[in-house]
């Protein structure tokens, strides 16, 4: 029998696996998690790359734009020198990156104030507008969405669907607007704008907010609740769930315990996505609303060419959208009960 | 159940004049409704085991379904009654359905790997309906399920149900899924296809399981296959169905030892073919030298030597895992081997696919076992064919159409299919156009991997005898890939059988099916089920040994 045989041959033997392997087989889930951080921390600094060179190939001089008319080309090397433009552009990029590490992003060109403070101050307004909108939002959704299966193809899920499908579909400035002309202008029960002061307390913030808020809620919320929709009737479709049905569970009890959490990774997923886009993506409503947050600083400082500050936005931004996306991941890696309990 | 003890005179399970229909949607046509079950009448005591068996599309499973007041896949029971203990549980609405399934009612299906959620755990899963419909405490219904892995032969009773699906192998999830139908005591269990996916060494194991947990608990059975010889060893009738109409139904004796009808025979005698085993097995087509081959760092063959003699068969045989496709694999090119050499007609050929040129190419063609998906479902049979011959001939427009025309009828089908899709053929008919266009290419040796495992046996014979009918008129030489020793028996030259990645036994089939064995050949040969009642008990006594394994 061959079985028997000696085997001459180094041929028979299988390739050693290195030690990452090894580690990958016995910790799946360790493994995995630690690479998706290491990841997030490797796109950091691309990002940071890409915003410095980004903004470094930008056509024109924030010298010249800002001495204006009195831009004699001594005066513009004085501005610069103070600016240390007159640096080679690898030195510039690790001297800024070394600050950001200690969390300086260094002073405003424009008004001389430290960039990290005022972020600090903007990045606040900007959570605590998208967390309000993220609590409302995202239970919603997700409840719609089960709402939706539960009674798939009928009229609570047409409903749903179609009133959903129009308020994505509206641009989110016209949605603004109407709130406003509905709620302030024809039947003033809220304030206009929706500005924040540090002097408020949180109740007082959140009653200025409602309407900025409810705008977001409707942009974000039908994205999600189609994805729960459609992630949980592609898990309904599988053998197990006939398997509920045939030892008589109840509907309800069926997609909520033997539905949800197989349709979890990609609902997590598509969440994650939106709370990025709530923090990131409202520079409209901001401006719309008249609304103090890090979307509003950010195309200001771009009008200016307040180079300090836009890479500083440039790059917490690119943070947050790491690290939801990261934590989305890891999220996902944690609801697969195969890498979470290892054979 | 006491309070709904029955009067003696009426049987657990009546079904009366059972008609289900669906909608058919076939291309290019109307959709219009079709009778799946056309009128099929049986009654079944408390504590037996009723046989229902037939070819795909019989109906048997959706006939199976009716006790449960369920149609898979927009199927819809269209008339007649289930009685279940006397009541008809087509007429008890939603809740009273659901009040029966899982609780009276259980259902063991073909594929407990996806029938399990992949996000709970064994032992929640098997007690939930029984705790759900409030037959017994969460403790109690722990304590059976216990009881229940141990009767079923699963290892660790106490701790199985701590594990997810994924954590056990297709056999044990196959008992788990009999032990969750078992523990709310049911009256009546639908058994749909229980070991068909499994290998055989696996499936006597989960046959016997499943034949002392109906004697211990002596619930009844309705036992859905299209294997006779497997339901001959469970069942005490057998209900035989072809196209939704009961062909014949009586006692397990009659039926195999006496068969009326002569549907029935055909299938009591189905594999009777016989192909003598060449006398010179000198020639050597295909020679593979101490192959090695492994996916990404995980081995998967050992050192494999064989060779395929001149215009016959050699058959490799082994369950799932054992290596048999990736060995095809590798004489095709697909997977280059770690280490070892392939040679065709004495010429050594290049490991990879890329590197081989198209008379190589054209020498070695494939057969799979899913024909429907190795055709591309939007080309007709004459592009599909056509395409090979286009490509190996360079044959264009009249001389290609003539060209796959004679093709088609070598395959006894003829050129009325030439501009058939995929979607508009039988499975025999499809795996019939997969040779054709394996044929296309004028090949030496064709590589079927398990050509006919995914047809049902009368369609089966068909394709073999086909398979033998070309490899005379043309002196093909197949590598026939199988887990099915029948198949082997009937129509190999030569035989290797395979085990964990390494060849356990190879020679001439006169010799390789020989005593002495092996331990592993000697397994597989016991486990292959037989067409005779008391098979099970015999090789069970027999073997003495733990079957505790997987």
């Amino acid at each position: 029998m061959t079985e028997n045989q000696p085997v001459t041959s180094a041929a028979g033997k299988a390739p050693v696996p290195g030690p990452l392997a090894v580690l990958r087989a016995r910790f799946p889930m360790g493994s995995r998690i630690g690479e998706r951080f290491l990841l997030g921390i490797g796109l950091l600094f691309a990002s940071s790359v890409l915003i410095f060179a980004g903004i470094e190939i930008l056509p024109g001089d924030f010298a010249e734009t800002y001495l204006g008319q009195s831009a004699t080309p001594q005066a513009i090397a004085n501005l610069s020198a103070e600016f240390g433009l007159d640096q080679p552009l690898v030195t510039r990029y690790f001297d800024w990156l070394f600050n950001v590490l200690h969390g300086d992003f260094g002073n405003s060109w424009a008004s001389g104030q430290s960039v990290s403070t005022q972020i600090a101050d903007r990045l606040g307004n900007s959570l605590i507008l998208a967390g309000a909108a993220a609590i409302i939002a995202v239970p919603l959704a997700v409840g719609l969405g089960l709402l939706a299966v539960l009674y798939r193809d009928r009229l609570v899920d047409r409903l749903i669907n179609l009133i959903s499908l129009a308020a994505v579909s509206l641009p989110e400035f016209f949605v603004a607007y109407l709130l406003i002309m509905v709620f302030v202008v024809q039947h003033p029960v809220t304030a206009f704008p929706a500005t924040v002061y540090d002097s408020m307390t949180l109740l007082e913030k959140l009653q200025t907010i409602i309407l900025p808020v409810a705008t977001l809620v409707l942009v974000v919320i039908a994205h999600m609740m189609r994805m729960t929709r459609a992630a949980i009737i592609n898990v309904m479709a599988s053998a197990y769930m006939e398997t509920a049905e045939l030892k008589g569970i109840g509907a309800l009890r069926a997609i909520v315990k033997h539905a949800a959490p197989n349709a979890l990774a990609p609902i997590i997923n598509v969440v994650a996505l939106n709370l990025a886009y709530l923090i990131v993506g409202v520079v409209v409503v901001e401006v719309v609303f008249v609304y103090p947050g890090m979307g509003q600083y950010m195309v200001d400082a771009v009008t200016v060419r307040d180079l300090p500050v836009v890479q500083g936005c440039g790059l917490v931004f690119a943070a947050i959208y790491i690290l939801l996306n990261m934590t989305a991941d890891i999220l996902s890696i944690l609801a697969n009960p195969r890498l979470r309990h290892p054979r | 159940m006491a309070e709904l003890r029955k009067p003696d005179e009426i049987p657990l399970l009546e079904i009366r004049n059972l008609e289900i229909g669906a909608m058919a949607y076939p291309p290019g046509e109307r959709p219009h409704p079709i009778e799946i079950v056309k009128g099929v009448s049986f009654t079944l005591e408390s504590g037996k085991v009723l046989g229902l068996i037939g070819e795909s599309g019989a109906g048997k499973s959706t006939i199976g379904l009716s006790p449960l007041a369920y149609g898979r896949g927009g199927v819809t029971i269209t008339g007649g009654e289930v009685l279940l203990d006397g009541v008809d549980i087509l007429k008890l609405g939603k809740a009273g359905t659901r009040a029966i399934r899982g609780a009276r009612v259980c259902y063991v299906s073909q594929s407990a790997a996806a029938s399990f959620n992949p996000a709970h755990k064994l032992g929640n899963q098997v007690i939930e309906a029984t705790v759900r419909h409030g037959l017994m405490s969460r403790s109690e219904a722990r304590a059976r399920a216990v009881e229940l892995f141990g009767i079923l032969g699963l290892p660790e009773p106490e701790t199985f149900g701590d594990r997810y699906p994924h954590q056990v192998s297709g056999g044990q999830l196959q008992r788990a899924m009999t032990a969750m139908a078992l523990c709310s005591r049911p009256e009546l269990i639908i058994f749909d296809e229980p070991t068909t996916a499994l290998d055989v060494t696996t499936q006597i194991d989960v046959l016997a399981a499943i034949k002392t947990a109906i004697v211990k608990t002596g619930t009844a059975a309705l036992y859905i296959t299209h294997d006779l010889s497997v339901v001959a060893q469970v069942a005490d009738d057998i209900m035989v169905l072809r196209n939704g109409e009961t062909v014949e139904y009586g006692s397990v004796e009659k039926i195999i030892e006496n068969p009326d009808a002569d549907y029935t025979r055909e299938l009591v005698n189905v594999r009777a073919i016989r192909n003598e085993e060449a006398g010179d097995q000198s020639g050597r087509v295909l020679e593979m030298k101490n192959i090695s081959a492994s996916y990404g760092t995980t081995p998967v063959l050992f050192d494999v030597s064989l060779h395929v003699p001149k215009g016959q068969t050699l058959a490799i045989v082994g369950e799932s895992g054992s290596g048999k496709s990736t060995l095809a694999r590798v004489a095709t090119g697909l997977l280059p081997p770690t280490s070892g050499s392939v040679r065709f007609d004495g010429q050594e050929l290049p490991p990879a696919l890329k590197n081989r040129s198209r008379e190589e190419l054209r020498k070695l063609q494939l057969i799979y076992q899913m024909a429907d998906t190795a055709m591309n479902p939007r080309q007709t049979v004459g592009a599909i064919i056509g395409r090979v011959v286009t490509f190996y001939d360079g044959l264009r427009g009249s001389a290609r159409r003539n060209r796959v025309n004679e093709l088609l009828e070598q395959i006894e089908m003829g050129s009325g299919f030439y501009d058939r899709y995929p979607a508009e053929l039988s499975g025999g008919q499809k795996q019939r156009v997969a040779i054709a266009r394996a044929l296309a290419a004028e090949p030496e040796l064709i590589i079927c991997d398990e050509p006919t495992s995914a047809l049902d046996p009368l369609v089966a014979d068909g394709i073999l005898k086909l398979l033998l009918q070309l490899q005379k008129e043309k002196q093909l030489s197949y590598v026939f890939i199988t887990h099915d020793i029948a198949i082997v028996r009937a129509i190999a030259d030569s035989v290797a059988v395979m085990h964990r990645g390494r060849l356990v036994r190879f020679g001439p089939k006169s010799q390789a099916l020989t005593p002495p064995f092996d331990d592993y050949t000697d397994l597989l040969l016991k486990s292959v089920p037989e067409m005779k009642i008391g098979w099970l008990e015999d090789v069970l006594a027999s073997r003495r040994i733990s079957s505790a394994g997987n």
